[in-house]
């Protein structure tokens, strides 16, 4: 046994050691989901001894502190849904629109400006677009259209729209990069103009990495907060036009727990009405996932 | 002489196309531009007038309707520069152990598939779970600490995407080199790569930090007050915060309309200091790439 071969062995143990903590730590964040799901779970079931599953998810009616109380948050996720739906119709065509502008129509100085807006854009905290929708579009909204109030679907889906613009942009911009440059060259090469080489070879060779950038903007809009509390009116009714208030699901939680007594039903409801919009999240990322996993653009020999 | 004529008309109009279609993209991005502007433009416009010596300086008095938001500023940085102290350690050392050590396969895409979910948590779920996790079940009350736990969990995949990023930007050579002449794995991450990618962690941890500064729904349940007399001795303490003040002012105040001016001066002061540190990092980050 020479000295020597002690440190190498010493040192291959360090290296392990050090890796297993490494490997320990990069545990965190599924943990964390994990904690996350739990500590949701064991908050929220306890509302089902009160009411069942099917009339908490498809009841129509939301008076938690009534008596007898109402546990119905259809009225919240059918708010949820329509802010999300509405928000995507301006947000989609707007955030895939500046992608393109930002990977192909601009210039790299035009580029080192517009990047940065979209990503200021993207740090406005949520609460300040909120307080901007609620004093500065609610009473413009209010007069221009004449409707008893501004704070509605509409208001609140403008507003996310715009926070969710920098989401779908970015990612959409890195899908649009991804694209091997040869297909490009090629297209040009054969005398397409450049708009036809973004239309028929550069969108659809991006398109599975686009699909996912909308699906996570999606996301985001829905699980906003602030946003849905401070500008979408709060009623807690099943809309049938775009100009009245709502009461999506997050501004619900928000708004009520402070007030919810501490394990009372209505603090159980509001943990299980956190579950149902967990779950649409998830879904929206797990769908983003295996678009992006399945279709994953290799190289040029996958078109 | 008719085919011809066809032959103009058909490249007139593949021109005109492609000129129509680049007027389009540019006007998406002026729309962005303009919803910055606008947004900027209305909280400077109303908000300048606020700001002043005692409203930096000075807590809120009357019942909050007069007075300054210093209990809210110093609220703020405690809160976000505790989510950093929670999320910066453990967010790099996750991005070493994903890029350094971490060979593709199943469990790299559970944990990616983990670190992609918890970016997609809804901030007011962030909120109930620090409510029922930090505060409740760990029994630490409404207190900077729960508080920073919260955000820091929110914050974490944020740090280690950006270090992860700035990890992949360290040419292999450097980490060849460092191998080639026998130092270890680690003495290679903790000698050669960390320094190299030391500017782009801190860009990350700047934006990181702006992030927690401006989130309201995690620290609804779990650290911040409508009103607290002092400042704050201990992480144990509930405290103020820019983007809680805000909204209490603007929806659950007795003053809605009395306190507008006060209103609109902390959301300039929340979004200078939240812009401000984007800024910084967009500028760094500009300049680090231009000495590549």
């Amino acid at each position: 046994m020479s000295p020597k071969k002690q440190t190498g062995k010493g040192r291959r143990n360090r290296e392990k050691i050090i890796r297993f903590f490494f490997f320990g730590v990069a545990l965190a964040s599924i943990t964390t989901l994990f904690l996350i799901a739990l500590f949701l779970f064991v908050e929220g079931v306890p509302i089902f001894k009160v009411v069942s599953v099917s009339d908490f998810v498809f009841g129509k009616y939301w008076y938690p502190t009534d008596d007898p109380a109402a546990f119905g948050i259809f009225p919240l996720i059918i708010a949820s849904i329509a802010v999300t739906l509405v928000s995507s119709v301006i947000s989609i065509p707007l955030g895939v629109l500046t992608a393109l502008y930002l990977a192909e129509g601009a210039s790299a100085g035009v580029r080192e400006w517009v990047k940065p807006i979209v990503e200021l854009l993207a740090a406005l905290p949520s609460v300040v677009i909120g307080f901007f929708g609620m004093v500065i579009v609610a009473p413009v909204l209010q007069e221009i259209l004449n409707i008893p109030t501004g704070l509605n679907l509409f208001n609140a889906s403008l507003m996310l729209a715009f926070m969710s613009i920098p989401t779908i942009c970015s990612l959409s911009e890195d899908a649009i990069f991804g694209v091997p440059v040869e297909l490009k060259e090629a297209s040009l090469a054969l005398g397409a103009t450049h708009w036809e080489t973004i239309a028929r070879v550069i969108f659809p060779a991006s398109i599975s990495g686009i699909c996912t950038a909308v699906i996570l903007g999606m996301s985001r809009a829905m699980g906003e907060t602030m946003v849905v509390l401070m500008v979408a009116g709060g009623a807690a009714m099943i809309p049938t036009s775009l100009f009245e208030p709502v009461r999506p699901m997050p501004a619900s939680i928000a708004a009520e727990m402070a007030e919810a007594p501490f394990h009372s039903d209505h603090y159980y409801a509001l943990f299980a009405t956190a579950i149902v919009l967990f779950l649409f999240t998830l879904a929206f990322n797990v769908i983003a996932e295996q678009i992006s996993h399945r279709y994953r653009q290799v190289g040029a020999a996958t078109l | 002489m008719n085919g011809i004529n066809h032959k103009e008309g058909v490249a007139f109009r593949r021109r005109f196309t492609q000129g129509a279609m680049f007027g389009f993209f540019r006007i998406a991005a002026v729309i962005n531009g303009a919803a910055l502007l606008v947004v900027v433009y209305f909280l400077v416009a109303r908000g300048w007038r606020a700001i002043n010596w005692t409203f930096l300086t000075q807590p809120p008095v009357d019942s909050m309707t007069k007075g300054g938001i210093l209990p809210c500023i110093v609220g703020t940085l405690c809160l976000s520069v505790g989510a950093i102290v929670v999320a910066l350690p453990i967010g790099v050392a996750s991005a070493i152990y994903l890029n350094e050590y971490a060979r593709p396969g199943r469990i790299v895409r559970i944990i990616r598939l983990g670190i992609n979910n918890l970016a997609g948590v809804p901030s007011v779920v962030f909120g109930l779970f620090g409510l029922a996790f930090f505060v409740v079940y760990l029994d630490m009350g409404v207190s900077i600490l729960a508080g920073s736990l919260t955000l820091g969990a929110m914050t974490l995949p944020v740090i280690i995407g950006s270090t992860e990023e700035a990890l992949r930007g360290v040419p292999d050579t450097y980490r060849e080199a460092s191998l080639g002449l026998g130092a270890t794995k680690w003495q290679t991450i903790r000698s050669v790569v960390l320094p190299a990618a030391l500017p782009g962690i801190l860009t990350g941890t700047i934006l990181g930090l702006s992030r927690a500064a401006g989130e309201t729904a995690p620290i609804m349940f779990t650290a911040a007050v409508f009103f607290t007399p002092s400042l704050p001795t201990s992480i144990f303490d509930e405290i103020m915060a820019l983007p809680y003040h805000i909204y209490v002012l603007a929806t659950a105040g007795t003053e809605i309309e009395a306190t507008r001016p006060l209103q609109y001066g902390t959301a300039l002061v929340l979004i200078v200091l939240v812009l401000g540190l984007n800024l910084i990092a967009i500028i760094y980050r500009s300049r680090l790439r231009k000495k590549r």
